[in-house]
């Protein structure tokens, strides 16, 4: 199975609320509220670290939940966010990402 | 959005602010409650750092203002800052001294939109209010530019007496732009508190019919409806997002709980953004203040439905005041009589 990186798009508004991230699409002016785990994966989306250690590292270290199950939450997630244009997903690391 | 704005209430955190980068201006405006010059701006380097420290303190949603804001020649660097800080940014220009290369830059910056002030459709009227000749054909080539973009662009019809008829054209102008519109009759009294440029206000019988228009009101039955009665929840509302989720800062570093607010609660040059916000005594009074706690507004029918600006009400005189402009527009809605006595005023249509 091939890696998937994940990166935040620049073209984004976005703000830590309370523990809560805030996303608003540059696209269509959405607005979506992340839970924690959600956030967790979104902080975490740097382009270069596969979706699998992010999920690895930063929900199966912090919460109780099978891995297998949590990978395929957080591709279902990132399905969602990447449709809505806040979040960017390839079979290859971002050139760009900081 | 309500409810961010419900979280950002309840956490205390200025999810919204303004902030002004100049006063200068190759426009003077009539009405414009500003004084031009230059006392002390804050350089790129210190808007940089204040841009770091609202971030951290929570701003999302960060107008860029002035003034003019593109008589900074540091604008682009700035914006370009407060968007890898991930603001949502939206921009207030008017538009004459944007340039195809400035248009692109906007555009890939990603902003929210871009608000042009623009007074009518007809040159010699909107010309006569920024008493800039050949400032509308200038301001109209600045949004065709930004439109070519894809850049939204909000066309901001603010209404005084010389264009208070123009609204239809100017909305029509807006349109064939594919720019949004937005109308405001609002005239607010200069910094310095001189009231003078009040007389500019809209007739009050032009008002009534602007509030009675269905393409700028929406459902006129509905925006025209008595109050409801007023009840504890509304009693116990804030009067305002001003200084309790939103606030403003000028080109000095003064902070102010809104931009038509001058209570000045203390300046991020000498403190951090965060402290003053949280602990200015200012603010916290401000906070303090719930709608039973308002002088005369308490006992008002409009009270729950009054749009009472309380900046304009310390501008005269009184923080827990009323806000007569806010009065008129509650009278002039409904038809009926708020508890504030209106002064009298030329209600002459003399509208041109």
């Amino acid at each position: 199975m091939r890696a998937q990186y994940i990166a935040r798009s620049p073209r984004i508004a976005a703000r830590l609320l309370g523990g809560e991230m805030i996303v608003i699409s540059a696209e269509d002016s959405a607005l979506f509220s992340l839970n924690d785990i959600a956030t967790a994966i979104w902080l975490a989306a740097d382009g270069r670290t596969p979706l699998r250690e992010i999920v690895e590292q930063r929900v199966c270290a912090e919460y109780a939940v099978d891995p297998e199950t949590a990978l395929r939450d957080a591709e279902e997630l990132v399905r969602e966010l990447s449709a809505h244009g806040i979040l960017l997903s390839s079979d290859q690391p971002f050139p760009d990402a900081a | 959005m309500e409810r961010v704005t419900a979280k950002a209430l309840e956490l205390g955190v200025p999810i919204s602010a303004q902030l002004d980068l100049t006063y200068r201006c190759n426009q003077r405006c009539i009405h414009c409650y500003l004084d031009h010059d230059d006392r002390g701006e804050m350089s790129a380097s210190e808007l940089r750092d204040l841009l770091n420290q609202m971030a951290r303190a929570g701003v999302l949603f960060l107008s860029v203002s002035g003034g003019e804001v593109f008589l900074r020649e540091d604008l682009f660097p700035i914006l370009e800052h407060a968007r890898t800080l991930l603001f949502d940014v939206k921009l207030k220009t008017n538009a004459t001294l944007i340039r195809e290369r400035d248009a692109v830059r906007l555009s890939a910056l990603e902003i929210r939109h871009v608000q042009v002030s623009i007074y009518s459709h007809r040159p010699q009227v909107h010309d006569s209010i920024t008493q800039a000749p050949g400032s509308l054909e200038r301001s109209l080539a600045g949004i065709r530019l930004l439109r070519a973009q894809g850049i939204r662009v909000v066309v901001a019809n603010v209404l005084m007496r010389p264009n208070a008829r123009d609204h239809a054209g100017v909305k029509a102008l807006a349109s064939e732009l594919e720019a949004e519109y937005t109308i405001d009759p609002t005239i607010t009294p200069h910094l310095s508190r001189d009231r003078s440029i009040l007389a500019l206000n809209v007739p009050r019988g032009e008002l009534e019919r602007i509030f009675r228009d269905e393409t700028l009101v929406g459902d006129v039955a509905c925006f025209t409806a008595p109050p409801g009665p007023v009840d504890q929840s509304i009693l116990n509302g804030i009067p305002c997002s001003a200084g309790h989720t939103a606030c403003y800062v000028s080109p000095y570093g003064e902070l102010y709980p809104c931009v038509q607010f001058p209570l000045s609660c203390g300046n991020v040059r000498l403190q951090p953004f965060a402290d003053v916000w949280r602990h200015s005594p200012q603010f916290q009074e401000i906070r303090s203040i719930r709608a039973r706690d308002l002088a005369t507004c308490s006992s008002c029918v409009h009270l729950g439905t009054c749009t009472r600006c309380p900046g304009l009400a310390y501008l005269e005189g009184n923080l827990r005041g009323p806000s007569t402009a806010d009065c008129e527009k509650s009278f002039l809605r409904t038809g009926i009589e708020p508890a504030h006595a209106l002064p009298l005023r030329d209600n002459s249509d003399r509208a041109s």
